[in-house]
């Protein structure tokens, strides 16, 4: 498999999705700078957390519109595979690669801490290694993750089971008390239409190491490293 | 030319900003504040001197940049500077 990461000013999490991708496969992943229109051929690109630009004007929306992304929406558009996580995922949603957009967390705090997730089904590229309903725990870290979509669009999303991953407590009920950031329904991460391009906030590449803490965020990589080799 | 946008959130979206300034307004004894919600302002210098054609593009910027149009609204006043 190839990989790319995408890196933004601001950008502090391009380092640990390299780690996270490097350990799971054999090769190394390109880094590809904002201000670049062009990117070689791979499997899939990565845009990952941080600050991009700050988070001036709103989050993710100078990223969502600097040169690179418009080679990443062809390509995603193509059907390669694009992963976006916290920024990234506010960056994929301003670009118009998922639906809704991510507002300031309910309580207005920057809130840092594992939670646990309820994946939904694992007839993706990127869950494959998970089982349905599996019930996993990846850090967050972000004052912005609070998903908003009309009504209309959240019934699509569950409907077509395009809601990747639900907060949820350590039972595995979504509940309210779980949700971290006022999410509507609990929404942690979504997929677009041909489940090609997730967005999360929760950061799998922080817990992909059992010398950090825990491998469950590991098992998406390694699921992507199978399923685009 | 100058123009001026004001981007606010959409009716129906939650502004969990504009309840917290409406919750200190409370408790600094501002009684009869029914409702709070919180925008941004923008002004822009622009060259252009024709009024219709000074809309028209900040319509575009706003569109393409300036609001999200999922969450937000936004209204144009243009004003000669």
């Amino acid at each position: 498999m190839k990989a790319a990461v995408i890196v933004f000013p601001g950008s502090n999490c391009d380092r640990d999705m390299q780690v996270a991708l490097r350990n799971a496969m054999d090769s190394e992943p390109v880094m590809v700078w904002h201000g670049n229109s062009e990117m070689p051929d791979v499997d899939l690109i990565t845009v990952p957390g941080g600050f991009s630009y700050g988070d001036y004007l709103r989050a993710g929306c100078m990223a969502a519109k600097s040169p690179i992304m418009k080679e990443v929406v062809n390509r995603a558009t193509k059907g390669v595979p694009v992963l976006g996580v916290c920024n990234g995922f506010q960056v994929l949603t301003e670009s118009g690669l998922l639906p809704g957009a991510l507002m300031r967390n309910a309580a207005l705090k920057y809130v840092c801490r594992d939670v646990h997730l309820k994946v939904a089904a694992n007839d993706t590229v990127f869950t494959s290694q998970y089982t349905p309903d599996q019930l996993i725990r990846i850090p967050i870290a972000h004052h912005d993750g609070n998903y908003f979509a009309d009504d209309e669009t959240l019934k699509k999303l569950e409907d077509t089971g395009r809601v990747a991953f639900h907060y949820c407590d350590e039972t595995g009920a979504v509940t309210d008390a779980a949700n971290p950031n006022g999410s509507q329904l609990g929404i942690a991460g979504i997929y677009n239409k041909r489940k090609t391009v997730l967005g999360m906030m929760p950061h799998p590449e922080r817990l992909a190491d059992a010398e950090l803490g825990g491998t469950d965020g590991q098992s998406m990589f390694k699921g992507l490293v199978q399923a685009l080799s | 030319m100058k123009a001026k946008v004001h981007v606010t959130l959409k009716n129906g979206v939650l502004d969990p900003q504009g309840k917290a300034v409406q919750h200190a307004l409370d408790g600094l004894g501002f009684d009869g504040i029914d409702d709070v919600r919180q925008g941004k302002f923008i002004e822009l210098e622009l060259s252009e001197t024709d009024a219709d054609v000074a809309r028209a593009r900040v319509t575009d910027m706003c569109e393409k940049l300036l609001a999200n149009t999922v969450i937000e609204n936004y209204a144009i006043e243009i004003a000669d500077a």
